[in-house]
């Protein structure tokens, strides 16, 4: 392994920007669920702010070894799926989406404040979630395989839900609703099941990924967090289960590579300044640039099947032969 | 088979249906005819569960579904098509009718994520199946094609298909023709009368008065949310009050 | 002028005030501090929110557009107020309308970039939510390059111009209550509500508007009708910019220091905000803005003030449950 990343250093891919890159990976996926039924749910970074702080108490407060906690946080994540979804999930489009932004954040602010509503209530000082500092060393457990095991599963997971029953039904409750209704399918079931998949994707991501970073703090969870979610399935493609894994893995990545090829030196001698002081602010200029060229120019993802298939009819050298259809 | 009793469905103060009353019978193809309108997408949206009447009773087989969800009564035997064509246009011909026989399956997620032997058997079957119904309908050759993608008049007919493809006791078809030149038309009925050979109960809702006389053994006319007659195809186009609803009042 | 909309605005003002004050006294026998003086501080806050909101509802209510990118806009109106002080001395009320024009025009910028390719393609609106979201980002970073994140304020003399000052309270409004009202704050109480009515009168009355209506009636029918959709969107979207652009530069003025995140912290209140009044609800956009207000006054004065945005956000949440066309919507009007 160490000698990959070796190899690979100069594009800037070291073994933390690879796991980065992985938990990247199975957030896509996580809210590709959703969206594959045709969903437009934010609440997956709530869900994962779930798992991440349930899986790091139980094993910085409590001893619990390492697979168990992040287990329980995914339960955690699916258990409260349960109880958001059925009110949430009878709300489509728009009005899902700042439902679920609410909820994320209402997640986010009572994790904040949970030490101190449990102290006004029980009158009781406790440490659990520490507030706005968040949990501070916590040992580094998650390693690049476990990532790696999780991603398999859950992407050999997609790849099969795309071809199974419950897949199908997803398909056709996204096309339209109404009909699927009317073709025997029970929406409100297989939404509910989706969105609780999905949120225990996400708060297992959030288990790992807590094991990962020795620091967690209730911000890291926010509407930003929510956003990025998006944006990895988005840009990778929402149809084909390859797609998330491909935007999350690219979104993470490409700061890291306009940072290896010295973009920022670059944009600032064109424009006269010295910006090596303002990576964070060109990254965002760029990260927009590219979400709206690729929402505009690659409606289906990058990992869009037409798209490629496409590109390679036009690339191959005898494609007059074929001819139109 | 389905029978309602004084169901009345308001939009406002507008009464889409008013105490309609009406029975459809085993084994008949029967018709539902009136001006634009008249409440007859209505009548069916309350049948097949994507409406509620605002009161009134319908027995399915006698089980009452007015307050029942779209899929629970799909599951009693209701099938239907869409005035405008609601296909899964993203998705191709063969997986819009292997969607509708999802009641049909028992596979559940696991099974597909250890590739059971029931996943298999059953996709097997439900391809098999699918593939009969687009040859019925003459749709075989384009199976891998996305659905949007398909001319009109084969949208309309994979329509039926999918509808069939639930394995439905009666089927509601809500201007299946529209559309369609003549011939096809004429085609369509043949359809609809093999359906009814083959047991099958429909309630066809058309403007086309060709088809009606083709298909129908008995025609149902709506006028203003108010069935005004009902009656063979001959007796209905000689009723005073269907003409006057049609051609409005000679004074 | 519309004497309804007046009464919802008072209402929500005094109501939004009075029932949790209540409650907190009588209920739980909290003292709430001078409660003048969070009155006041609600009507000044809630104008700003108001003002905020009722861009975001426009573009909903006329486009079925969710513009995440509106609280760029109303941070960069802000910003160009400011400089326009800073570094153009203009006078305090010449920048606040270069200020709101900017925002205008930001605004239309943001629908070129980010809306106007999807719409040609008719992209689903997911697609048009995170290319707001892309122009959002884009917004904030330049405005990071351009004016640094250190804050930055208005200078002194620019408000002292005024007649009353932040140091000498208009002691003459309220003579022997202990509120502190500075006419920066009531400037900041009027201008949102007279906008307001300018802006139910225009969609209401003016030829504009009604092309407008006929636009979020139905966009064929608009083009049909030869109304430009396109002149509308790009109209739409500057009174949009123009009314976040004079939220930025009170804002500004009222807590006196600009950051570029400025925009971060009312851009998802704003939502609550829309969605308390009804989504694309403009005279609901005025009265959750008051609403939100007040629970955030209220939670702080009853030092409860950590849990505001719990309260806030858990309202956006439950109202969308309960009652998803708002508070003032109508159940048939909802867009889905
Ligand atoms: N969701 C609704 N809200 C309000 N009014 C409605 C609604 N759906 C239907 N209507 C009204 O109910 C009446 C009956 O409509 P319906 O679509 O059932 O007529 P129809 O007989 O199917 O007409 P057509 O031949 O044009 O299809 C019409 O006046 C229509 O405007
Ligand atoms: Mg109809």
């Amino acid at each position: 392994m160490d000698a990959v990343f070796d190899f690979l250093a100069p594009v800037g891919l070291n073994e933390t920007n690879f796991q980065f890159m992985l938990i990247a990976a199975i957030l896509g996926c996580s809210i590709y669920v959703t969206l594959y039924g045709g969903m437009f749910s934010l609440a997956n970074a709530g869900f994962m702010a779930i798992g991440t702080y349930v899986s790091v108490v139980l094993t910085q407060r409590y001893d619990w070894p390492f697979v168990p906690a992040i287990i329980a946080g995914m339960v955690a994540g699916g258990l409260i799926a349960i109880i958001v979804g059925l009110p949430v999930l009878r709300l489509s489009d728009i009005y899902l989406a700042i439902a679920t932004i609410g909820f994320g954040e209402v997640v986010v602010v009572l994790i904040r404040n949970f030490d101190r509503i449990y102290e006004e209530i029980f009158d009781k000082k406790i440490e659990i979630t520490g507030g706005g500092k968040g949990i501070k060393n916590i040992p580094v457990t998650t390693d690049t395989l476990h990532l790696i095991i999780f991603l398999l599963i859950v992407v050999y997971f997609l790849y099969r839900m795309q071809h199974s029953r419950f897949g199908r039904a997803l398909a056709a409750i996204r096309q339209d609703e109404t009909v699927a209704a009317n073709l025997g399918i029970n929406v409100v079931y297989y939404k509910n099941v989706a969105f609780i998949i999905g949120a225990m994707i996400a708060a297992g991501a959030g288990g790992l990924s807590g094991h990962l970073n020795r620091v967690i703090e209730p911000d890291d969870y926010d509407f930003d967090r929510a956003v990025d979610i998006l944006t990895y399935a988005v840009l990778g493609g929402t149809t084909f289960f390859i797609g998330p894994v491909v935007g999350g893995m690219v979104l993470r990545y490409l700061p890291e590579l306009l940072r290896r090829l010295k973009v920022l030196s670059f944009v600032g001698s064109i424009v006269g300044r010295d910006l090596t002081n303002e990576q964070a602010a060109v990254d965002g200029i760029i990260n927009g640039i590219v979400l709206i060229l690729f929402i505009v120019y690659l409606p289906g993802g990058l990992a869009d099947p037409q798209l490629w298939k496409s590109l390679y009819r036009r690339l191959r050298p005898n494609n007059t032969q074929k001819g139109a259809p | 088979m389905l029978e309602l009793q004084g169901v009345s469905r308001l939009f406002g103060g507008l009464a889409a249906l008013n105490t309609v009353n009406m029975t459809v019978n085993a084994g008949k193809v029967v018709g539902l005819i009136g001006p634009n309108g008249a409440g007859k997408t209505t009548l069916i949206n309350c049948v097949s569960g994507l409406d509620h009447p605002t009161s009134g009773v319908i027995h399915f087989d006698g089980v009452e579904i007015q307050n029942k969800a779209p899929h629970q009564i799909t599951a009693l035997g209701l099938g239907r098509t869409y005035q405008n064509i609601r296909l899964f246009g993203d998705l191709t011909v063969l997986e819009n009718v292997i969607i509708a026989q999802h009641q049909h399956g028992k596979a559940n997620l696991l099974d597909s994520l250890f590739q059971s032997p029931r996943h298999r058997r059953e996709f097997k079957q439900q391809v098999e199946r699918a593939f009969e119904l687009l040859k019925r309908f003459h749709l075989d050759s384009f199976s891998d094609s996305r659905a949007g993608g398909l001319p009109y008049g084969d949208q309309r007919r994979l329509e039926m298909a999918r509808a069939v493809a639930t394995a439905p006791r009666l089927i509601l078809l809500d201007e299946p023709t529209a559309g369609m030149n003549p011939v096809e038309t004429h085609e369509f009925g043949e359809q609809i009368l093999k359906l009814r050979d083959d047991g099958l109960t429909l309630l066809v809702i058309e403007h086309d008065m060709a088809l009606i006389s083709q298909v129908c053994d008995e025609v149902y006319v709506l006028n203003f949310g108010e069935m005004i007659a009902n009656g063979t195809v001959d007796a209905i186009k000689q009723n005073q009050d269907v003409i006057e609803a049609y051609l409005g009042r000679e004074d | 002028m519309n004497l309804r909309t007046l009464f919802y605005v008072l209402s929500a003002i005094f109501l939004g005030f009075l029932i949790p004050y209540l409650i907190a006294t009588y209920l739980f026998n909290k003292e709430v501090l001078s409660p003048e003086q969070q009155l006041a501080n609600a009507m000044w806050r809630g104008s700003i929110y108001s003002l905020f909101a009722l861009g975001y509802a426009l573009i909903f209510s006329i486009l079925g557009l969710l513009n995440l990118a509106h609280s760029s806009v109303f941070m960069w109106g802000g910003y160009i107020g400011l400089m326009s002080v800073l570094k153009l001395d203009m006078p305090i009320w010449v920048a606040m309308p270069v200020g709101m024009i900017g925002g205008g025009l930001v605004a239309v910028s943001v629908d070129v970039i980010a809306f106007m390719p999807l719409r040609r393609r008719n992209a689903p609106r997911i697609s048009q939510l995170i290319s707001s979201i892309g122009a959002s980002v884009i917004l904030l970073s330049l405005a990071t390059l351009i004016f640094s994140s250190t804050p930055k304020r208005f200078p002194q003399d620019s408000i002292d111009a005024l007649p009353g000052t932040a140091d000498k309270p208009l002691t003459w409004l309220l003579d022997n209550a202990n509120v502190r009202i500075t006419p920066i704050q009531i400037a900041i109480f009027v201008i949102p509500i007279v906008l307001m009515f300018l802006l139910e009168y225009m969609v209401n009355s003016l030829k504009i508007g009604k092309a407008m209506r006929v636009v979020a009636f139905n966009q064929r029918i608009a083009r049909l009708l030869s109304i430009n959709v396109g002149n509308i969107f790009a109209f739409t979207f500057f009174l949009s910019g123009v009314l976040a652009g004079a939220a930025g530069v009170l804002q500004g003025l009222a807590f006196n220091s600009m950051t570029p995140y400025m925009g971060a912290t009312v851009a998802l209140k704003g939502l609550t905000v829309i969605v308390l009044g009804g989504l694309g609800n403009i005279r609901g956009a005025v009265v959750g803005g008051f609403l939100v207000a007040n629970i955030e006054i209220m939670s702080i004065a009853l030092g409860y003030g950590w849990l505001s945005d719990a309260v806030v956000f858990s309202s956006l949440f439950l109202i969308l449950l309960v009652r998803p066309q708002g508070l003032l919507g109508e159940s048939g009007k909802m867009r889905a």
